[in-house]
């Protein structure tokens, strides 16, 4: 008898102890083994926090901008303002992928990028008195880098034309007042992101587990969710008509027209960055990147393995590949699509090829759960 | 021959060992429900999704809307009453048929315990578990010995296949995909940072994993080695739990049905030791008599018998495929292969009009939940089961001559994603059957295993 209750004691109490020391976050500092802190301060502190704040530059230089167009609007302050708002939306390429935290909140990236841009919104939001920019997803398409996009470059044929529609009515000029509108709400999204990072980093950096909420599962989700969707699919594929008939109205900045490869190319070089952990800037330092982290993982010994390179070279290489076909398009992807659409689809290929290494053998090997569903395995 | 049968059927034992397994078993099933609707799967593994993946022969069990919860209610009480052993019978057929119909409601959900769970249930049916300290029993009886045998040997099906199906290349030679596992359970506490990254400990944990297998029933049928058994038991399941949150319910179900391979003092101390915190003292009785025509009942012994026949072929039956099976999956599931294959797929469909060349690529997540989608991506049944789903959509959208292509690749325990599905074949018109996968390309690696 005592032996029993004794023994029962034991095993529920073994049960419980080890059933309740799950995985969680740990703040463990590293030993000899990979360093995932030193990975996610490199990605925090190298690039996602220099781009953002290269991106905060550029924006407010293109807001200051606006207000020299709207004080004196002529073709020179017009220029200008479309020369930096191409300044800007490349900057932009960089940081669209970091959809977490409070730009996941606000949905930032949506309120910024979403193409084709919705022209009769537009159209209406010019002639509304209160327009909510915040919380109707319907909205998200009439603001950010599409909306100005045809601001600046859609309303007209030529630039004498489109300036002669902010001329008119002087200063009660509603489409000047929708730019400001825009360029302003960009601003503060902006700030507010950066504060996001500013004030995280370090508990971002230190939330180093394998749970599905902890920042390397974060970030590698959201950069597979962007390359196959922000770039995969809305740069090539739905444009090159890959889902159902060609749509040439649907690529990048439309209205300005020739800069599509060039905000393509800015994309899948800021992916490629942030796979191999390249530090933001010219100098292009290269840091801990996901690229290291494989490489630490991926030792998997096959017999007939030697035919394969390692898979972090291989997701390399078909970055590489990619950018190779990019380079070969048109400057502008409409008049690609045009005159040779299988370029386009060339490109899109060699881009799937990339995505799907990301989503099968990347995932696989990080541990990593696609997203956060929830269920459970074995 | 006969005669051993015969003498063998007669044996009699006492009804403990079948009434604290009917308890226990009754008290793991209401918590795996509990478990189920606290963390609001019933809701997004049953209600959210739109389509659902169903077994072949079985696409008429679908879940019933908010009704869904219903089933699940009905399964918890009868789990209830077959703890109490309040109209059993009833209480263990209603069990077996609602939890059975959750686990064929949507083959996502799949998983070899749940299997398990539908299995004992089955058993139990024919086993007389409530013939003590139940509300059913008015008086205590003896049950014939071979009914608890029967739980041993099912248990024993369990471990040897598992284990058997542990004697492969893959989980042994290269350690996978126990390496791709382990390794980034880097923030388990103590073992994360420093045995989970050594080389070795991936060896370690493939073998020991397969000789705990495969030695563990013997281990328990001795009566010498049972006490030390029945630790491992312990701490190798506990061991997986720690290891591997998402295994659920799994360890604490097997944990607890090797109690039964203790002999019937053991649980007669377990009954007495619960009786020690009521104030009835003089339940236990020594003299209990047979139940009448118990141990020679020929419908159970059919029943049984088909049971096990059941139990010990379909395991096999991946023999009679042509191709890999972790790549084909032609007889994976019931067959106790449990955390084999770390495999993640990436399949997108693309919908073709022949009679006009009018085409669309579909966005998987319009139809799919984001679990579904995964499970789909790498299991050529499921693959084929949507396409057909994704075909009648556009069929009924319109397109005249619909074909159905897909576009999918497949990593297995490590090895560089290879494409899955023959791209040039229509899924639209193949089949559903048991026969060999043809549209599958041929898994480019071999491995090598015993079944």
């Amino acid at each position: 008898m005592k032996f029993n209750k004794f023994f029962f004691l034991n095993f529920f109490i073994l049960c419980i102890i080890l059933s309740c020391s799950d995985s969680d976050d740990s703040n463990s500092s590293s030993s000899d083994n990979y360093d995932r802190q030193a990975l996610l301060s490199n990605i925090v502190n190298n690039i996602i926090i220099p781009a953002h704040n290269n991106f905060k530059n550029e924006l407010d230089l293109f807001k200051s901008n606006v207000e020299v167009f709207d004080n004196n609007r002529d073709i020179t302050n017009l220029q200008q303002l479309q020369n930096q708002f191409i300044e800007a939306y490349k900057a932009w390429q960089h940081i669209e992928m970091f959809n977490i935290g409070y730009a996941e909140e606000i949905f930032y990236a949506s309120k910024m990028n979403i193409y084709p841009a919705n022209i009769s919104r537009i159209s209406d939001n010019i002639n509304a008195a209160n327009i909510d920019l915040d919380s109707n997803s319907n909205q998200y398409s009439a603001q950010g880098f599409p909306a100005i996009d045809y601001l600046l470059f859609g309303l007209a044929e030529d630039n004498q034309s489109i300036l002669n529609i902010y001329l008119s009515s002087g200063q009660d000029n509603l489409t000047m007042n929708y730019l400001n509108i825009l360029s302003d709400k960009m601003v503060e999204n902006t700030d507010l992101v950066i504060d996001y990072w500013q004030s995280n980093k370090e508990s971002f950096i230190n939330s180093s587990g394998n749970s599905s909420t902890s920042s390397l599962n974060m970030l590698s989700n959201d950069f597979v969710y962007y390359f196959e969707k922000g770039l995969r699919a809305n740069k090539i594929g739905i444009p090159a008509g890959v889902w159902s008939g060609e749509l040439p109205q649907n690529v990048e900045a439309y209205y300005k027209g020739n800069i599509s490869k060039l905000l393509a190319i800015e994309g899948l070089q800021a992916s490629y960055n942030f796979f191999n952990g390249i530090h933001f800037g010219s100098n292009q330092i290269d840091g801990e990147g996901l690229y290291d982290y494989l490489a630490y993982l991926d030792d998997t010994n096959y017999s007939d393995s030697t035919m394969f390179i390692g898979l972090e070279d291989d997701i390399v290489s078909s970055f590489e590949n990619s950018m190779q076909k990019l380079l070969l398009l048109n400057d502008n992807f409409v008049i690609q699509i045009q005159a040779d659409n299988i370029k386009m689809l060339e490109a899109y290929d060699a881009i799937q090829q990339a995505v799907v290494r990301l989503k099968t053998n990347m995932l696989s090997i990080l541990g990593i759960s696609v997203d956060y569903y929830d269920a459970d395995g074995d | 021959m006969k005669k051993l049968i015969s003498d063998y059927l007669n044996k009699d034992s006492s009804p403990y060992p079948l009434s604290i397994y009917r308890i226990g078993f009754g008290i793991l099933v209401m918590i795996t429900i509990l478990r189920f609707w606290y963390n609001g799967w019933i809701d997004s593994l049953y209600i959210v999704p739109d389509f659902h993946f169903s077994y072949y022969g079985f696409s008429w069990v679908k879940p019933m809307g908010i009704y869904t919860y219903l089933i699940f209610y009905i399964c918890f009480f009868s789990a209830l009453f077959v703890m109490l052993g309040y109209k059993y019978k009833y209480a263990i057929v209603t069990l077996f048929l609602s939890f059975t119909y959750i686990e064929l409601m949507d083959k996502t959900t799949y998983l070899n315990h749940y299997y398990l769970v539908s299995s004992i249930s089955f058993l139990m049916i024919f086993l007389p578990c409530n013939s003590y300290f139940s509300i059913d029993s008015k008086s205590n009886n003896k049950i014939p010995k071979w009914t608890i045998d029967s739980l041993k040997l099912l248990i024993v099906l369990v471990y040897l296949y598992a284990g058997l199906a542990k004697i492969n290349s893959d989980w042994l030679i290269n350690a996978q995909p126990l390496k791709i596992w382990l390794k980034t359970k880097y923030s388990i506490p103590l073992i994360g940072e420093s045995l989970l990254q050594k080389e070795f400990s991936y060896y370690l944990f493939s073998w020991g994993g397969m000789l705990y297998d495969i030695s563990i029933p013997f281990l328990l049928l001795f009566k010498r080695t049972r006490v030390f058994a029945f630790i491992m038991v312990i701490i190798f399941h506990i061991l997986t739990r720690i290891l591997f949150p998402p295994i659920g319910m799994f360890p604490y179900i097997m944990i607890f049905s090797c109690i039964i391979f203790f002999n019937s003092s053991f649980h007669k101390k377990i009954i007495e030791f619960f009786k020690s915190f009521s104030k009835e003292k003089n339940n236990i009785l020594e003299d209990y008599k047979s139940i009448k025509g118990l141990n020679k009942n020929k419908i159970s012994l059919f029943f049984i018998s088909g049971f096990f026949i059941f139990q010990i072929l379909v395991p096999l039956r991946s023999a009679f495929y042509t191709g890999e099976l972790f790549w084909n999956e032609q007889g994976y599931r019931f067959s106790w292969r449990v955390m084999l294959i770390e495999k993640t797929g990436y399949t997108t469909f693309k919908i073709v009009d022949k009679s006009n060349g009018k085409f669309i690529k579909v966005n998987n997540r319009d139809y799919l939940t984001m679990f579904q989608e995964k499970q789909m991506s790498f299991q050529p049944d499921m693959i084929l089961e949507y396409a057909h789903y994704l075909g009648d959509i556009y069929k009924n959208k319109g397109f005249k001559d619909v074909s159905v292509y897909a576009e999918s690749y497949v990593t297995l325990n490590g090895r560089p994603s290879q494409q899955f599905v023959d791209p040039k074949i229509d899924l639209y018109k193949q089949k559903r059957s048991f026969k060999h996968i043809k549209w599958i390309i041929p898994f480019t690696d071999e491995i090598k295993s015993l079944l």
